[in-house]
């Protein structure tokens, strides 16, 4: 793991692209990660079965052979747009996409009654419907590596995805509660019974939009003017847009009611100025300033209330889930006697009862899973999701551009924050907020989001790995021309 | 930019290094706190899963289960329905159990230390353990007896209570309370209707939940006779002794004056004790009360089982039904000393006296069994899934020894005059010696006196075969007759059908 994030050799400089053998796509390597992902997600289908059927049917693996399909073609698709991607990335997510629907498809059984169970189409209930989600998330990601050949060519649009990004963040904060309030958090667009989440694609058009703003002016936030207690801290009035974004979180965090996404966007936003400027004063004044807005959130909610109060609540429940365990904390603490049920090993695969759970296909479905693969499991499952994020990381410290390196660096680490925000929610490490679990929990907007993130993570990786060449796909050649984008790359990268 | 990049790397690695140890925390150390939390459906519907042990009696179950298509497999069922409500108790999916359901819920659940063999044998043939099964002393015969002459009474009482006990060994022949309820809708899988059910029957003023028999006392009126005719015996007095009596008798301190039921009863100024019993004789036991004093009563009462206040009736010593104590009161002065109209009251079972039926059913069972008070139980036998491995086996043992074998003979003489030349009669049996002790207590300005009684049958060789104390609240005039009447019926059916020891 620890190995992944930091390359042992050769060191590489600011902007460095490690050694030659890089030059290899390995993408036979991605196939069989992939082939080996789908044959866990195959053999989970058939565990759930033999758990909640007491039977595997004949077509157990019809679910893991339509995902199978998918990816192998998302897999093709990369070998023609970005064969120098990161191999473990795409088995990675398949691999958690895969058992997220194989769960759900799993509470569909449980809810179905046995008859119904004999015929549940492969397209139908949560699991069928997750899956479909998938098809089209994955065709999207496709999309984006068709249209995007170069990550530079996004910054292009950085203005028009930062206003974009805004007004997604926006809309149902401005839209009445009818139509945007679920479970509390005004976080959704509601059509019939149809609902997404702009926010999640919003987080995608506000980082690229951060990544080109901080590029231009990093320059300018990294001049220190005061140095206190051996903190370089920046002049006032570069303050600016960091005390902008942290209004927006906070307006989000009171209108929307909703923590998590106001700790994503801010965590989001001061990592990236973190990486940009490289002065440690800016994690300082943005673990400051959220902390101490969260407290005074907290403080005006048990005083005033009003738009506060849900803040306060959901503090409360978290200091104390068992002081109301039937109404208030009902949920954090089905959560964790789901958790605490499962134990080191689980119930396996179908042998817990979900159903038990609030919003067990949604935010709960890490407590969900974890009844059935205990401690063991969850922790494999944690280590996939840390894979991506140190991939992706990897993939920030390989890019030679600055853009590239922020826009991956923070895609990587929101990836990273959402899972802590969420599994640290349900498992009371920190307040519950109403996140999706990337990549597992149902929702046709979260999945298309968390693929597309993942496509410009491989778009990046791919534009890190790849010789240098001067551009085009295919194999690597010898340098002709000098390469474009030489920008504080280190000579021997040319050496034989 | 790669320096801070890499330092996000690691925070992202602490940041999920905290996830695992917190889940650690959750799913490691705190696992089995969660696990078996009351919060956690799991551990029920786990628990319903296994098929709960029967309750028996006389070789008839009370208390089954049954099994359901429902998440909750099996259901508990009550087939003997509101006549054995307060014997069995219940065990409801979402409302507090009682009774025998829940002294002995690890026995029936089988999750009982004792079954552990049992469950690990399960656990290699496959099968699907069971809990272990409750057998009763109930006397089926009586039970029926009881509840129906209760329900059926004819002075039209809504409330009362009847307890019938072997006074040989202790054993519960019959336990009823009125009015009884049916425990099945409280037991339903569907926990909106057993609260509804549950709300319903806490709500009814005639209180149907209360456990009359065991958990609720009344003044025991002339019935208390018994426990100061103990006490007058065993300081000189004898069954021929004359003892003062009168129509009326107003204590010293106090202008009210206590009279006899009727003018026919003791007008003359002396009777014997044993005639003072016979009839019932108010004035004579006042006085007789204010001669002995508050400590020789209050200490006789005592020794019968008053005050206790841990007792229990299940398993021998080993939890069931609590027992609420029966008390005295106070028959004393602010300073100390006797307030002879209090204790003039008290003697004749007014006043702050209270009494359960179970502690007048021990009194008579005391009296017919030579002095010695066996220790109530409903528990005779644990057997295990199987129904052949015995894992508990009542064994009587005594719980007391109130009075001397010659107190009892007298005490047992009077109580047999009662029922032969006394305010008793409707309570005898054929080819039986029956003995009792009626009462009649007031309960309030406004309200109708409660009828009791308590007596005991001995077959032709002199050996007890039953106590039994019936309580009719509120019966009015003829509330002890109608209960002495029931006694006997109780008792005859005991007769007939022993139940099981």
């Amino acid at each position: 793991m620890t190995a992944a994030a930091t390359p042992a050799s050769p060191p590489a400089t600011t902007g460095g692209q490690p050694g030659v053998r890089l030059a290899r796509s390995r993408r036979n390597a991605e196939l069989s990660l992939l082939l080996l992902a789908m044959v866990l997600v195959a053999a989970y289908a058939a565990m759930v079965e033999a758990n909640v059927l007491e039977t595997v049917t004949p077509d157990f693996w019809v679910p893991a052979a339509a995902l199978s399909a998918v990816f192998l073609g998302l897999h093709v698709a990369i070998r023609f747009l970005a064969p120098f991607a990161d191999p473990a990335l795409l088995p990675a997510v398949a691999l958690l996409n895969g058992l997220g629907v194989g769960f759900l498809r799993r509470l569909d059984l449980a809810r179905a009654t046995p008859v119904e169970r004999a015929d549940l189409a492969i397209f139908a209930g949560t699991g069928g419907r997750q899956l479909a989600w998938t098809l089209a998330s994955v065709v999207l990601a496709a999309g984006l590596l068709l249209v995007v050949r170069d990550h530079r060519s996004i910054s292009r649009y950085a203005y028009t995805l930062g206003l974009a990004g805004i007004v997604l963040v926006m809309i149902p904060a401005v839209l009445p509660s009818s139509i945007s309030e679920i479970n509390g958090a005004k976080l959704w667009v509601r059509v019939g019974s149809f609902s997404i989440q702009p926010g999640e694609f919003a987080k995608l058009a506000l980082l690229a939009f951060f990544a080109y703003y901080l590029v231009r002016k990093r320059e300018v936030l990294s001049l220190a003017s005061r140095r206190i207690l051996g903190v370089d801290f920046p002049r006032g009035r570069d303050l600016g847009p960091v005390v902008v974004v942290w209004l927006i979180s906070l307006l989000v965090l009171v209108f929307e009611k909703d923590l998590g996404t106001s700790l994503l966007y801010f965590g989001m936003f001061v990592v990236t100025l973190y990486i940009a400027t490289e002065r440690v004063s800016w994690l300082l004044i943005g673990l400051v300033l959220f902390f101490g807005g969260a407290y005074l959130a907290y403080v005006l909610g048990s005083t005033v209330g009003g738009p506060f109060a849900n803040f306060y609540l959901r503090a409360e429940i978290w200091l104390d889930p068992f002081a109301d365990p039937y109404e208030d904390g009902y949920q954090l603490v089905q959560g964790l006697l789901a958790l605490g049920t499962g134990g080191l090993f689980g119930a396996g695969p179908g042998g817990g009862q979900p159903l038990k759970l609030p919003e067990v296909q949604n935010d709960f479905i890490f407590a969900g899973i974890g009844e059935e693969i205990g401690l063991f499991g969850l922790s494999a499952l944690l280590v996939i999701y840390l894979l991506i994020v140190e991939r992706g990381l990897r993939a920030a410290l390989a890019v030679r551009d600055s853009f590239g390196k922020l826009l991956a660096g923070g895609l990587a680490f929101t990836l990273g924050l959402q899972v802590f925000v969420i599994v640290g929610g349900i498992s009371k490490l920190i307040p519950l907020t109403g996140q999706t679990t990337p990549f597992l929990s149902a929702g046709g907007s979260s999945l298309m989001a968390n693929w597309l993130l993942i496509a410009l993570l491989l778009r990046v990786s791919d534009g890190a790995r790849r010789p240098v060449t001067g551009g085009g796909g295919g194999v690597a050649r010898p340098a002709g021309a000098p390469p474009e984008q030489l920008h504080g790359a280190p000579t021997e990268v040319i050496k034989p | 930019m790669n320096a801070p990049l890499r330092r996000v790397g690691v925070v992202v690695i602490v940041l999920f290094g905290l996830l695992f140890a917190n889940l650690n925390w959750i799913q490691a150390y705190k696992a089995d706190e969660y696990r078996n939390s009351d919060y956690n459906g799991r551990v029920q519907v786990a628990e319903y899963k296994r098929k709960r042990g029967n309750i028996e009696a006389g070789g008839t179950a009370f208390a089954v289960s049954k099994e359901t298509s429902g998440e909750l497999t099996f259901l508990r069922t009550y087939p003997g329905g509101a006549q054995y409500a307060h014997v069995l108790g219940y065990k409801p999916v979402n409302l507090a159990d009682t009774g025998i359901e829940k002294s002995e819920n690890d026995f029936l659940a089988g999750t009982s230390d004792q079954l552990i063999a049992n469950r690990v044998k399960d656990l290699f043939t496959g099968d699907q353990t069971a809990g272990g099964n409750v057998l009763l002393t109930i006397s089926k015969r009586a039970q029926d007896v009881a509840y129906k002459q209760l329900r059926d009474n004819e002075n039209g009482v809504t409330k009362g209570a009847a307890i019938a006990i072997d006074p040989r060994t202790g054993a519960v022949q019959a336990l009823v309370s009125m009015p009884s309820f049916d425990p099945n809708p409280l037991a339903s899988h569907d926990t909106d209707e057993a609260t509804a059910a549950y709300n319903q029957l806490e709500r009814n003023p005639d209180g149907p939940l209360k456990n009359r028999a065991l958990g609720e006392v009344l003044p025991p009126g002339s019935t208390f006779k018994i426990v100061v005719a103990a006490a007058a015996l065993e300081n000189g007095v004898t069954q021929e002794t004359q003892i003062p009596a009168g129509a009326s008798y107003t204590p010293p301190t106090s202008g009210s004056p206590i009279r006899n039921a009727a003018p026919s009863i003791c007008p003359e100024s002396q009777v014997t004790l044993m005639n003072a019993v016979t009839e019932s004789c108010n004035t004579g036991f006042a006085q007789l009360g204010v001669r002995l004093g508050a400590d020789a009563i209050k200490e006789k009462a005592r020794q019968f089982g008053f005050e206790q206040d841990d007792l229990t009736v299940g398993r021998l010593g080993e939890g069931g039904h609590p027992v609420a104590a029966s008390r005295t009161g106070s028959m004393e002065n602010a300073d100390g000393g006797d307030d002879p109209a209090a204790l003039a009251q008290s003697s004749i079972g007014q006043r702050d006296v209270r009494m359960t039926p179970l502690q007048g059913a021990l009194i008579a069972a005391t009296v017919a069994n030579g002095g010695s008070q066996m220790r109530p139980y409903l528990v005779r036998q644990l057997l295990g899934p199987d129904r052949t491995t015995d894992y508990y086996t009542a064994n009587p043992r005594e719980l007391r020894r109130p009075i001397s074998g010659q107190v009892a003979t007298d005490l047992r003489e009077m109580m047999v005059s009662v029922v032969e030349n006394g305010t008793g009669r409707n309570a005898r049996i054929s080819g039986y010696t029956v003995g009792g002790k009626t009462g009649t207590a007031q309960s309030g300005p406004n309200t109708r006196d409660h009828g009791w009684f308590i007596g005991f049958a001995l077959d032709k060789d002199g050996n007890p075969v039953s106590a039994v104390c019936v309580l009719l609240e509120e019966a009015g005039s003829g509330g002890s007759a109608e209960a002495a009447r029931i006694g006997g019926q109780i008792m005859r059916a005991a007769i007939a059908d022993p139940g099981s020891r």
